[in-house]
C-alpha cells in the first residue's frame, strides 16, 4: 500500500511540476465552456432582413412591427423593386428579404432566404414564420371554425439554448481528451525515458503502475467534471435537473472507459508523439464529429451511425443530457450505461492484457 | 563456491528467430563479471531473462538463489538494474528519485532518511537533493542512478552499458564506484561496449550471435587469443 502510495505521489508531482500540462489541464474546460458558450453556438442571432418600403395594411403593419421589436432580427435596409433583391444578398446586407403584396385582397408575404448555409436559412425562416403566424393570430380575433392552430411547447429546453445540447458534448469530449491521451502520454513517457524498464524490474506489480497512472488523471476529470457543471448552470444558466450522484456514477464509468483507451493507446505507442496523434485522430475526432454533439447522429449515413456506435462518447453524451437536461430517473439511461459498461469492461480486459504481453 | 548466477543452456527464441542459443555460465558472489557482445548479438535478451523480464523457451537458471523461470519475483526484490539510457525522472529532484525507488523496494521510511543522507554525503550530493535531476550534470545523473540501483542493497546488480556518453574522467569515476560496490559484496553484472572497460573486470564472456565464445579473466582471454589487448581478443571472435 505504501507503494501504491507513494506512486500516487510521484505522478501528481509530474503533473503538478509541468505548469503548461497543468494550466492545459484544469483551463481546457474552461476556454471551451466559454467558446462553446459564446462564440460557437448553433443558436441564429442577428439576422439581417430588409424589408419592402412601405405597408399600408392592418396584418402586414403588425408582421412589421414584431419583426422590428424581436431582438433576432435586425432590419437593415429597404427593397424598392425587385432587382434590389439580388443586390443586397449579393452585398451581404441581407440574410432574409421579405416582400410583400401590395393587393390588400390577398396580404400574400413571400420570404427569401440566403440558402448558402441551409441550416441556417431553415431556422432562419423558422423564426420569421413565427413572427407572421404570431402577428396573423393577434389580428384573428375570432378563430374561425375548423381551423387547426398548432399550440408548440419546445420541452427542457424552451428557449432552444445550444448550451443545453454542448454541455454534455464538451462534458463527453474533455474527459476522454484528459483521461486517454494524458494517461497514454504519461505511461509512453515512461517507456521513452527508460524508467519503465526500471518500475518492471522492480517488485512492483505491472497493474499496480497502471492504477497509480490512472489515480491521478480520475481525480483530475473529477474536478473537469465538476468545474463543467458549475460553469453550466452558473455562467451559462443550464440547469441542473437530474440527480448529481447519478451523473457522477455514470461519468465514473466513462472515464472508466477513456482510461482503458489510454492504456491501449499506450501499449501500441512507441513516443509521446505518436501517444498524442493516435488519441488525437482515433479518439478526438469522433468524438466530436460522430457523437451527437455537433451533428445529430439521427441524420448520419446509416455507415456513420453505425460507427457513430461504438464511440463511447456518443452513449455518454446521450446519457448526460437525458440526466442533467432532461431529469430523467436513470432507469431510462439503462441503455447507456450498460453499453458503457461494456465497453470498459472489453476494453479493460484487452488492454491489460496487451500490457501484461508486452512484458515477455 | 557460492554463486550469485547460475545459467544452464539458457535458450530464447522469437518465432523461427533464436536470439540466446543455449549458453552456460556461472557469476560468483561478489565478482564483476563483463558481459560483452556486438549489437545484436543476444546480451540484452540474456540479460532480460536474468532480471525476469522475460521468460526463457528452455534452459535452467538461478539469479541470487531463485529459479528465473517461476520465481521472478523474488529476483526482482532481490536484484538491482541500471539501464543504458540514463533513466531517473527528469522532473523529480535528486532525494524525490531516491525516495521514489526505495519506497517501491519497500524500505520503510526511518530507513529511507537514514541510508539517504548517507548515500548523498557520500557522493558529495547531499547539497543538491532539492536540485531537479535535469538540472545536473550527466555524470552525476549517472553516479545517482547507480546509487539508486543499489539503494536497496541487492545481491547483484545488472549494468546495461552503464557508461555509454561518458567522458573518460567520469567513467574512470564511475568504476571506482562499482569496485566499492563489489567490495561491499554486491555482485556486478556489466555489458559494456567499451573493451578498456572489460579489463577491469574479474571475468569476461563473449556473446557472438547468441551464443558464448568465450569466457574467462581478461589475462586468460589474451593468453588464448594470443591478443594484447581486450580489444583484440573481441575483433578476433566478432569477426568470425
Amino acid at each position: 500500500m505504501k507503494q501504491f502510495i507513494s506512486f500516487v505521489n510521484k505522478e501528481f508531482r509530474h503533473i503538478f511540476r509541468d505548469k503548461r500540462t497543468m494550466l492545459l489541464l484544469l483551463g481546457m474546460p474552461v476556454v471551451q465552456m466559454i467558446l462553446f458558450g459564446f462564440a460557437i453556438t448553433t443558436e441564429v442571432r442577428n439576422i439581417n432582413i430588409c424589408t419592402p418600403q412601405t405597408w399600408n395594411y392592418d396584418p402586414q403593419i403588425r408582421i412589421m412591427e414584431g419583426f422590428a421589436a424581436n431582438p433576432y432580427f435586425n432590419i437593415t435596409g429597404t427593397i424598392g423593386n425587385s432587382q434590389e433583391i439580388d443586390e443586397v444578398f449579393r452585398e451581404g446586407k441581407a440574410d432574409l428579404v421579405i416582400v410583400l403584396d401590395a393587393q390588400r385582397t390577398n396580404p400574400a408575404i413571400q420570404l427569401i432566404a440566403d440558402a448558402t448555409d441551409p441550416n441556417t436559412a431553415i431556422t432562419e425562416v423558422a423564426y420569421a414564420t413565427r413572427i407572421i403566424h404570431e402577428a396573423q393570430q393577434v389580428a384573428v380575433t375570432a378563430i374561425p371554425q375548423g381551423q387547426i392552430i398548432p399550440n408548440v411547447r419546445m420541452l427542457y429546453n424552451p428557449q432552444m439554448k445550444s448550451a443545453y445540447n454542448f454541455v454534455p458534448g464538451v462534458m463527453g469530449l474533455i474527459l476522454m481528451l484528459i483521461c486517454a491521451m494524458m494517461t497514454s502520454i504519461s505511461i509512453v513517457r515512461e517507456k521513452e525515458m527508460g524508467t519503465m524498464e526500471l518500475l518492471l524490474v522492480s517488485p512492483v506489480k505491472p497493474f499496480s503502475i497502471i492504477l497509480s497512472k490512472a489515480v491521478p488523471y480520475f481525480v483530475i476529470s473529477t474536478a473537469n467534471m465538476l468545474i463543467i457543471i458549475l460553469l453550466a448552470v452558473y455562467l451559462l444558466h443550464v440547469p441542473l435537473v437530474g440527480s448529481m450522484i447519478w451523473l457522477s456514477i455514470i461519468s465514473w464509468i466513462y472515464i472508466l472507459v477513456c482510461l482503458s483507451l489510454g492504456l491501449l493507446i499506450s501499449t501500441v505507442a512507441q513516443t509521446q508523439v505518436a501517444a498524442m496523434l493516435i488519441s488525437g485522430v482515433m479518439l478526438m475526432m469522433p468524438a466530436l464529429l460522430l457523437s451527437g454533439m455537433i451533428y445529430p447522429v439521427e441524420n448520419m449515413p446509416a455507415i456513420l451511425e453505425g460507427v457513430s456506435c461504438i464511440i463511447p462518447a456518443r452513449w455518454y453524451i446521450a446519457a448526460v443530457k437525458k440526466l442533467m437536461i432532461q431529469g430523467l430517473e436513470i432507469t431510462y439511461v439503462a441503455k447507456e450505461v450498460a453499453i458503457l459498461l461494456l465497453m470498459a469492461s472489453f476494453l479493460l480486459t484487452v488492454s491489460l492484457k496487451k500490457f501484461s504481453l508486452r512484458l515477455q | 563456491m557460492d554463486y550469485a548466477i547460475i545459467v544452464e543452456e539458457l535458450t530464447k527464441r522469437f518465432g523461427r528467430f533464436t536470439a540466446v542459443d543455449s549458453i552456460s555460465f556461472e557469476v560468483k558472489k561478489g565478482e564483476i563479471f563483463g558481459f560483452l557482445g556486438a549489437n545484436g548479438a543476444g546480451k540484452t535478451t540474456a540479460m532480460r531473462m536474468l532480471c525476469g523480464l522475460s521468460i526463457p523457451t528452455s534452459g535452467k537458471g538461478s539469479v541470487a538463489g531463485f529459479d528465473i523461470m517461476n520465481q521472478t519475483e523474488y529476483i526482482k526484490r532481490n536484484i538491482g538494474y541500471m539501464s543504458q539510457r540514463f533513466s531517473l525522472y527528469e522532473d523529480l529532484t535528486v532525494w524525490e528519485n531516491l525516495r521514489f525507488f526505495a519506497a517501491i523496494y519497500g524500505i520503510k521510511d526511518k530507513e529511507i532518511e537514514r541510508r539517504g543522507v548517507r548515500v548523498l554525503q557520500e557522493l558529495n550530493f547531499y547539497e543538491e537533493r532539492n536540485t531537479l535531476v535535469k538540472d545536473l550534470p550527466l555524470g552525476w545523473k549517472q553516479k545517482l542512478a547507480f546509487s539508486t540501483a543499489i539503494f536497496h542493497r541487492p545481491g547483484i546488480v545488472f549494468l546495461d552499458e552503464p557508461t555509454g556518453g561518458v567522458d573518460p574522467l567520469t567513467r574512470r569515476q564511475f568504476w571506482e564506484l562499482i569496485y566499492q560496490t563489489a567490495d561491499s559484496g554486491i555482485t556486478i553484472f556489466v555489458t559494456t561496449h567499451y573493451m578498456d572497460e572489460a579489463e577491469y573486470c574479474n571475468r569476461v564472456s563473449i556473446m557472438v550471435n547468441g551464443r558464448i565464445e568465450a569466457l574467462g579473466s581478461p589475462a586468460n582471454l589474451k593468453q588464448q587469443y594470443h591478443a594484447e589487448s581486450m580489444d583484440n581478443v573481441f575483433q578476433q571472435l566478432a569477426r568470425v
